[in-house]
């Protein structure tokens, strides 16, 4: 298969129905208002940027699309087709690397096996084994600014936590949990309309996982990289083949660090514009587990795409085989077909089937780890912090495409 | 009134364990399955309708005249 290159487009966007930009700059800032415009006038909008794709936006069409996994295939995940990286992966290293990240980038039967070796880490119980630790963690980075009346909620503490727990879990050091920050960025973010960044960033990430990963073989211990050389599930091989355990290792580390950053980025983000809410958490700490799940609703940060695995009309639209779709989650959070009041933050809310961690088979398995590092990132800065507002709401910058979230958000206290 | 969770539909979010602990259960891998056979006890109507709503994948059933 020969693959064109990406048309980029730089010319700005005059119709979101048939030439939608997700990394146009206003659209990354505030999609929101796009989002009900194509609901109603288009609900699966296409474009040709970016190697082309389709976008559905409303609660009924992610979930049934999420639903047809035999049509709507996992295999690339990525919501860019930027074409083939210019350089080539060393031969005895092309095997090792060549797996994908299961089970996120895979469909059943594999898919199925390699989700039930994972799913048993990241359940609630397994996850609270980690509270302590994040705590302590989101404390003594309070710690750093506190004094100073000033901080970035993104950058100095939203950023900081994530990248430390899933390397705790993973048992890899965690004074390199800049570097791995900078690596997943560069996968995730910058990566995603450059092919040679992205696969240079994947390449780093991948060449340390497989070091940690002959490490552990030497010496197990404790954490999920040496649970997996060993872990067992029906229908899976036995034991589990390396590859499959560094490109499981990939994903936890490029999932587990964008994302769940994003998520308590956006939620200070409308903490800090909306005091109300955070005194309402001050006053009533009961409602972090319903507010957490309202925060992820609004701001729900992840777009995953499928792709087609063969040409079939949806609601109209001609798909041809290997399109993508944007499995746009956040714009079902949003749909008012199935929320009362979407674009409200309510945080007693007491119906929110949102779809944040998606729907179907492919249900985010860090779920659980996200929600305990959302609420007590939340509940620990509020405890020092009660009291605080954007420095400067126009100077607060934004990541888009496949991962939203603030990355500049500079609040005074 | 009566809750069952359909085991082929459940994909684990765990939102009816956390609206409704007194109803449910969860597996290892965080599958949901109703505890006593579904039986709604008396004052939790209400929680085991919020369980319903808010499942992602409409994995949960109830009937409430049983």
């Amino acid at each position: 298969m020969t693959t064109e290159p990406a048309k980029t487009h730089t010319e700005p966007v005059k119709d979101w129905a048939t030439d939608y930009d997700i990394f146009d700059a206003g659209y990354v800032k505030d999609p929101f208002p796009t989002w009900d415009d194509l609901r109603e006038k288009c609900p699966v909008a296409r474009t040709e940027r970016w190697g082309g794709s389709w976008m559905p936006t409303t609660y009924e069409d992610l979930r049934k699309i999420a639903a047809e996994i035999g049509i709507f295939s996992s295999r690339n995940p990525l919501v860019a087709n930027v074409g083939e990286p210019t350089a080539v992966v060393e031969a005895d290293l092309e095997e090792q690397f060549s797996v994908g990240a299961p089970p996120i980038s895979s469909d059943p039967p594999i898919h199925t096996w390699s989700r039930a070796l994972l799913l048993p880490k990241f359940s609630i119980k397994e996850v609270a084994r980690y509270e302590d630790e994040t705590r302590e963690l989101c404390r003594s980075l309070i710690d750093g600014f506190v004094d100073k009346g000033r901080a970035d909620a993104a950058a100095d503490y939203a950023q900081q936590i994530p990248s430390r727990v899933i390397a705790s879990m993973l048992g890899i050091p965690q004074e390199r949990a800049d570097e791995f920050t900078e690596w997943v960025r560069g996968f995730l973010e910058y990566g995603l309309t450059n092919v040679d960044i992205r696969s240079g960033s994947a390449m780093q990430i991948l060449t340390f996982l497989f070091e940690q990963i002959q490490e552990r073989k030497a010496n197990p211990g404790d954490d999920l990289i040496s649970y997996l050389l060993q872990a067992k599930a029906d229908g899976a091989p036995d034991p589990i083949p390396e590859p499959h355990v560094l490109g499981t290792c990939f994903l936890l580390l490029v999932a587990g660090i964008d994302t769940t950053w994003s998520s308590i980025g956006s939620a200070m983000w409308h903490l800090a514009q909306n005091p109300d809410d955070c005194k309402r958490l001050i006053d009533e700490p009961e409602l972090i587990t319903s507010a957490v799940e309202e925060l992820l609703r609004a701001y729900a940060p992840v777009t995953m795409a499928r792709e087609v695995t063969r040409d079939a009309e949806y609601e109209g639209c001609p798909m041809k085989e290997n399109d993508k779709i944007l499995m746009n989650f956040p714009a079902a959070n949003r749909d008012p077909e199935k929320f009362e009041n979407p674009d409200e933050v309510i945080l007693d809310r007491k119906v929110n089937p949102h779809i944040a961690f998606g729907v179907g088979i492919h249900r985010c398995a860090g779920s659980n780890l996200a929600r305990m590092e959302m609420k007590v990132a939340i509940e620990e800065w509020l405890k020092r912090i009660p009291e605080f507002r954007l420095e400067d709401p126009e100077a607060v910058t934004w990541a888009g495409g496949q991962v939203r979230g603030p990355r500049k958000c500079a609040v005074v206290f | 009134m009566r809750i069952k969770v359909v085991t082929e539909k459940c994909e684990g979010h765990n939102r009816c364990f956390v609206v409704a602990a007194e109803l449910f259960e969860l597996d290892d891998s965080g599958y949901a399955h109703e505890v006593d056979d579904g039986k709604v006890p008396a004052g939790l109507e209400e929680k085991a309708r919020l369980s319903v709503t808010n499942c992602p994948e409409q994995a949960i059933t109830i009937d409430e005249d049983a």
